[in-house]
């Protein structure tokens, strides 16, 4: 079992009118909300909170990509990952990921993760997401019917980039480069492991079974609701002829936990009410553009969770109540040993390996994500460590260089050695 | 009024619908925004005395290959060879909307063969203190009411014909929106300004004075730049798909515009 520490990097100071007041969260969110001089403050300290989360016994720290989004203040995560390259030891670093298809040329991609990869002794996991709509279609302008392909030639490039031994061209239907020689390689061989955060889209299962890449299931509306997204990847896996190995599949989850359910209640309402309520505060103008989704996947009838939430906002005209996110298990609230129970619980009934914990969220403080982290690191991690690795093994884990290999940072000079 | 006959012709391999009513001088008609999801009072009334020949654009109703489009000079490319294998050799030419957009190009790639041209509010110009309407960036169920002035007969206009399923229509009109999307996305701008010049045809240029899609001002904008003999004509009342909210208004001006001796 992995335990895995994800931020998002919410703005933490979005009004307490936001709904009302503000038309979205997303791609055209108020340009006058943001305060530089904050966020000048808030990203060292989610950096803490990430830096802490690695020495604290997390099996990796989690950063990924948004674009104009009040809830997720990582265009480039690759800034993010490079520092926590330097700032962390042992930890992997999981970019989860970079949206392909709006790297011109992609081999950008192929070169951040091999520079990300070189400086952490190959301690980096290499997510290709397709990107949201509100990201990639409306806030990057990408085309809605051209994003897939754009997106599945940008991997074959990158892969081909950090695999080929040779200097080679490469003439794709939207990528053309006579040199693709991409300098650094990636540390490891063939290359970093590569996880695809995807919906519920059978295409998606069947590439990730095809090339054998972790398919992971970001949802933000907890274990129930992700249930049967994971019960479908796992009937497609058996058709497919493909094993049960939980290491297979990644799955995200909010937890809040304290000393007791008691405290935990009242520590996390504010948070979590926070997040479901001002975060996913997204107009539906944004989640459906012509083409995002395949016409096998609108037969399929899959929304996206995005969708979802945004249909839910306009039916039910608020973000979720604290009853609903704890009745719905949106959020995991609880003492350790019930947080703990729990997660076995979730973990064992959707045979997923890689768990991803979301323990800062919404306008949490440094404080509590600490707190919060610390007692998950200290009191849960224990008790979910080894599940699963008596009968698996995790094939898509990355392999760094052995410690004693490994340069720390060392930013002061000897000068009798210079000498 | 009774329906169009049917063929189908291939374009890049892939099958599309050809509709065609009437019987006299042809005229070829290149649809707007949605495609044609029935045939339509307008060409009704123009087959009255022309051969209208309506062939689908790939994406749009009764057409595919879209996907397999993807730069302007693809769309170009397929459009002639859309209307050649629909039987255009030397002859008139409507264009509506995403259709115009694509009848324009027609007509600057392939001067000899548009005799007079006809541009229904076509895209593919861009006015910055006027950008036109983001079509892909609307609440859902709003689109009906920004692309025409009549949007409870275009939403009848729109729904599933009798024996196709409602998903099944669904995914239909989507494709048909995500082909204007592959052609158009994001701004609209096609850069046709700076091919406009080469249009030497008569032209009449059409706009609806309700168009909340792309302001009536586009209609001055295209006649400015295109060096043919142009017309304009505004007709009150009418939203974007001009020729659907006023088929009576715009058929009269296309008629005569398009009368024998017109040139």
């Amino acid at each position: 079992m992995k335990l895995m520490w994800f931020h998002l990097m919410p703005y933490t100071r979005l009004p307490d009118d936001f709904r009302q007041r503000h038309n979205s969260v997303w791609v055209d969110i108020d340009r006058s909300l943001f305060d530089p001089t904050f966020a000048h403050r808030l990203y060292n300290e989610f950096m803490d909170e990430l830096e802490y989360a690695g020495a604290a016994g997390f099996d990796a720290v989690c950063v990924n990509e948004h674009h104009a989004n009040g809830y997720g203040l990582m265009p480039s995560p690759n800034l993010i990952a490079s520092a926590l390259a330097r700032r962390t030891s042992d930890t992997v670093i999981c970019v989860l990921g970079n949206s392909l298809a709006l790297y011109n040329p992609p081999t950008r991609v192929a070169e951040e993760m091999a520079m990300i990869d070189c400086i952490s002794g190959g301690r980096l996991i290499a997510g290709f997401p397709v990107g949201t709509p509100m990201d990639t279609c409306y806030a990057y302008g990408q085309n809605p019917s051209t994003l897939r392909a754009r997106y599945l030639e940008a991997h074959d490039l990158i892969v081909e980039a950090w695999t080929r031994p040779e200097i080679f061209a490469f003439n794709g239907r939207y990528n053309q480069l006579r040199y693709v020689n991409i300098w650094p390689h990636p540390l490891q061989k063939p290359h970093p492991p590569i996880w695809i955060p995807g919906g519920g889209s059978v295409e998606t299962w069947q590439w990730c079974a095809a090339m054998d890449y972790v398919y992971c299931y970001l949802s933000y509306f907890g274990y129930q609701a992700g249930r049967e997204t994971m019960m479908g990847f796992w009937r497609e896996m058996e058709r497919l002829g493909k094993d049960r190995n939980p290491y297979r599949a990644g799955f995200l989850q909010f937890v809040g936990v304290a000393e007791s359910r008691e405290e935990a209640m009242r520590l996390y309402k504010e948070p979590a009410e926070y997040f479901y309520g001002r975060c996913l505060h997204v107009d539906s103008r944004y989640v459906n553009p012509p083409g995002y989704n395949s016409e096998a996947t609108q037969r399929a009838r899959v929304t996206s969770q995005v969708a979802l939430a945004s249909q839910r906002a306009q039916t039910f005209g608020g973000g979720a109540t604290w009853e609903e996110i704890l009745a719905k298990g949106f959020v995991i609230i609880g003492s350790p040993d019930e947080v703990a129970a729990q997660l076995k619980q979730v973990a064992t009934d959707l045979n997923v390996g890689h768990l991803m914990l979301l323990l800062q969220f919404g306008n949490m403080s440094r404080d509590l994500a600490g707190y919060n982290t610390r007692i998950f690191a200290e009191r849960v991690l224990p008790q979910l460590r080894g599940l699963f690795d008596d009968r698996w093994e995790d094939r898509w884990w990355p392999t760094p260089l052995p410690k004693a290999a490994r340069v720390a940072p060392q930013p002061s000079f000897d000068r009798e050695a210079a000498e | 009024m009774s329906g169009p006959a049917e063929r189908t012709v291939l374009v890049n391999g892939e099958r599309c619908r050809v509709w065609e009513k009437g019987s006299g001088a042809p005229i070829f008609y290149l649809a707007g925004f949605g495609g044609l999801p029935r045939w339509t009072p307008f060409l009704d009334r123009l087959a009255e005395r022309h051969r209208v020949v309506a062939p689908s654009l790939p994406g749009f109703p009764g057409a595919t290959g879209h996907d397999r489009l993807d730069s302007l000079i693809d769309w170009v490319v397929a459009a002639l060879d859309l209307l050649e294998a629909a039987g255009l050799e030397v002859g008139d030419l409507i264009g509506a909307s995403v259709g115009g957009t694509l009848a324009a190009e027609v007509a600057v790639m392939a001067r000899r063969l548009v005799r007079r041209l006809v541009l229904v509010a076509p895209f593919g110009l861009y006015d910055k203190g006027s950008p036109p309407l983001d079509l892909w960036g609307q609440k859902p169920g709003a689109l009906p009411g920004m692309i025409s002035a009549k949007p409870e007969a275009f939403a009848a206009f729109t729904a599933p014909p009798e024996g196709i399923a409602p998903a099944e229509w669904s995914i239909q009109m989507n494709r048909a929106n995500e082909a204007a999307a592959r052609l158009l996305w994001p701004l609209s701008d096609t850069r046709l300004e700076r091919r406009l010049h080469r249009i030497r045809c008569a032209t009449l240029v059409v706009w609806g004075a309700a168009d909340r899609v792309l302001s009536p001002s586009y209609a001055e904008r295209f006649a400015a730049r295109i060096t043919g003999k142009t017309r304009t004509t505004i007709i009150p009342g009418a939203g974007h798909l001009a020729d659907f909210d006023a088929p009576e208004a715009v058929a009269e001006a296309v008629l005569s515009a398009l009368a024998p001796g017109e040139c």
